[in-house]
């Protein structure tokens, strides 16, 4: 099952009618999620992506758009009658029914021709259980259960009546560190088994790429980029996003392209065919770092980590935004921390460079 | 734990609630206790000096005391019907309130008023509303003229107006208009409670319920009752001790005869016969009733637990 959404616009009204606060959520979001695949909506807190999904499961009506499951139109659809599975963040299991009346209860809910026989129904809920493998847990109480069990239970209790798409609203975000991984791939297997369409929430960037078929990510209502994780990654449209994605984040300086050369500071640091002069903003991904005793952007060396397969170099520059630099090279590379100065080479398909002012991407040619 | 040196501090910062409580609550338990099992106790007898002995004589008696066994049944009655009736209108409200925005606070003030009401006012306006206007006291053969506001409202659809508490009228009347009085006064506070609980409940249950397609009864009963459940025992539980303590509501109604004109203490209950042993000096019948009232409350509280322990959640 596809879902379309047209122009999808939410604004909730501003509370004060004198104060003209009204918040635009979600402004204006037009994507076709293709059959079958998990997308995953990233962005940081406030950004629309939790309004975004809670319109497409119907709890909340769009101020303007459509949204389609398939060819239906489904805006004007209650809820009731959309077909959803949806996982809430904090999972809102019945607290008085054990794990099995839990995956039930949507089953129960069946009327007319999809109503069925009680032995079917316990059938079909200890397959959910199977698939999430809390088949051993069904007799007890949400309270009786881990984080990451009841997440399970959430799961099996969306799944039961096999839903036409599945939606999950930060659905590991109460679990630790070791469960969120487990439980994301977790998620990811239970997608592939199934096949279900799958839209999940989250503003964990790592979670993000690593599950999804499709990241989209949002800023304040509005689209940034679409794509696959990798090119997402690879290709950052703007500013926002290139910073938004990426563990240890991108390093951002000061630059000018002045006759096809950027500049950081004084020094020419990468050619840049095809790019007009002008102030930018120069993204260097942390794998981006060369280190080469010739090379053109000289950094004041402050501490190296060693991890293991690879050296974390933290330096500072004049024309640094941030006020450290964190460039990732290949452990072969002996760094003596007392020489104080360090000087890089940029690979150019991991330099990005913006307008100053839009943080719009500029493009130049890379050899 | 304080230092035992410390520990005379604490008792002096609490000695005055426990003073208080010693001889305000305490000692006059003990003093019910004891007066109980004093064979023919009376405060005045005790005064001249009189001693008593030791004996289950004042239970006897009140056991067998016709009245008693009234006033027993009265209260018995009015439990029953009261508390289950009230209990599920309060809830149908409650329920109805929270579902409404416009009006909401509006609305529950006015359900509120009642708690903030005297219960004597309610009365007298509630004996007025069932009253035959122009019936008069005592005598047999009385002239209706116009009957109160309920008898008005059925004689507007047809029916026969029905005596419901002057001269002549029947115990079933008599207890159906006690029945209604105290279900409207016991609303307010039911309403209240339940309110509170249903608006803690967390609106993500029945955001779920959406997406499963549950049915709005389904929803009632599987979810809001359940997650309810803790505030349903309370209202219960505490509706059952209110309804054995019933008094001033017949009062209100029937005055301190405790029943119609012609049939004086026929609605008495178990409280209205401690009083009545009061007002006679008989202390000891008295305390002897109050002790038999406070057992049947203990028990129907614990069978209330026992249930509520099977069937409230969490």
């Amino acid at each position: 099952m596809k879902i379309v959404l047209q122009n999808l616009t939410k604004i909730f009204p501003s509370r004060n009618k004198k104060a003209n606060d009204e918040v635009i959520a979600v402004n204006n979001f037009d994507f076709e999620i293709p059959d079958g695949k998990l997308i995953g909506l990233l962005g940081p807190s406030g950004c629309g992506k939790s309004t975004t999904l809670y319109m497409i499961s119907g709890l909340q009506k769009p101020t303007s758009g459509r949204i389609f499951f398939g060819d239906d139109d489904v805006t004007e659809v209650s809820t009731e009658n959309r077909g959803i599975g949806l996982v809430f963040q904090n999972y809102a299991l019945y607290p008085h029914l054990t794990v099995k009346q839990n995956i039930l209860f949507p089953l129960q809910n069946l009327k007319g021709e999809d109503k069925m026989p009680k032995d079917k129904m316990l059938e079909r809920a200890h397959e959910a259980a199977r698939l999430v493998q809390i088949e051993e847990l069904m007799e007890r109480k949400p309270s009786e259960l881990s984080g990451g069990q009841q997440q399970r239970v959430a799961i099996a209790r969306a799944l039961v009546k096999m839903p036409r798409v599945l939606l999950l609203d930060e659905p590991l975000s109460n679990l630790d560190a070791r469960l969120r991984l487990q439980t994301r791939e977790e998620i990811r297997r239970i997608q592939k088994e199934t096949g279900i369409t799958t839209v999940f929430v989250t503003h964990d960037q790592e979670e993000a790429m690593s599950i999804s078929d499709m990241i989209v990510v949002m800023k304040t209502g509005i689209v940034q980029q679409i794509g696959a994780p990798q090119d997402v990654y690879d290709s950052p449209a703007n500013l926002f996003v290139a910073k938004f994605l990426g563990t240890p984040p991108i390093n951002v300086f000061e630059g000018v392209v002045k006759g096809e050369k950027l500049y950081i500071g004084e020094s020419a640091v990468l050619d840049v065919k095809g790019a007009a002069d002008q102030e930018v903003m120069v993204g260097v991904r942390p794998e981006g770092f060369v280190l080469d005793a010739k090379g053109a952007l000289e950094c004041k060396l402050s501490n190296v980590e060693v991890m293991g397969r690879d050296v974390s170099i933290v330096s500072t520059h004049p024309h640094s935004a941030n006020p450290m630099i964190r460039s990732i090279i290949d452990a072969d590379n002996k760094v003596d921390v007392n020489v104080g100065t360090v000087r890089f080479t940029l690979k150019a398909h991991k330099t990005f460079i913006f307008n100053k002012e839009t943080e719009e991407r500029i493009y130049f040619e890379v050899k | 734990m304080v230092e035992s040196k410390q520990q005379w501090k604490a008792w002096l910062y609490l000695s005055p609630a426990i003073v208080l409580l010693l001889v305000f609550t305490v000692w006059p338990i003990i003093n019910t206790v004891r007066m109980a099992f004093l064979e023919n106790y009376s405060g005045l007898k005790a005064a001249g000096g009189m001693v008593f002995e030791f004996g289950i004589g004042n239970f006897e008696k009140v056991i067998g005391y016709r009245r008693f066994v009234n006033c027993l049944k009265n209260t018995v009655l009015l439990c029953i019907w009261t508390v289950p009736v009230s209990t599920i209108l309060a809830l149908l409200i409650a329920v109805a309130l929270n579902s409404i925005k416009p009006l909401q606070k509006v609305l529950q003030t006015i359900f509120f008023l009642p708690y903030v009401t005297n219960s004597i006012a309610i009365g007298m306006v509630f004996a007025a509303m069932f009253n035959i206007v122009g019936s008069f006291y005592g005598t047999e053969n009385e002239i209706i003229v116009t009957a109160g506001i309920i008898n008005n409202v059925i004689q507007f659809f047809g029916g026969e107006p029905i005596n419901w508490i002057n001269y002549g009228s029947t115990y079933t009347a008599n207890m159906f208009v006690m029945v209604v009085y105290i279900v409207w006064n016991a609303l307010p506070f039911k309403i209240l409670v339940l309110l509170g609980g249903l608006q803690s409940i967390n609106k993500q249950y029945y955001d779920a319920a959406k997406v499963d397609s549950t049915p709005r009864r389904r929803i009632f009963t599987k979810i809001t009752v359940p997650l309810l459940s803790p505030m349903l025992a309370y209202v219960v539980i505490t509706g059952f001790i209110g309804g054995f303590k019933e008094y001033t509501s017949i009062v209100g109604i029937f005055g301190e005869k405790m029943g119609p004109p012609d049939d004086a203490g026929r609605l008495n209950t178990m409280v209205g016969f401690i009083y009545d042993a009061l007002s006679t000096n008989s202390q000891g019948r008295a305390s002897a009733a109050a002790l038999i009232l406070f057992g049947i409350i203990l028990v129907v509280t614990m069978i209330n637990m026992q249930v509520s322990k099977k069937r409230v959640h969490y």
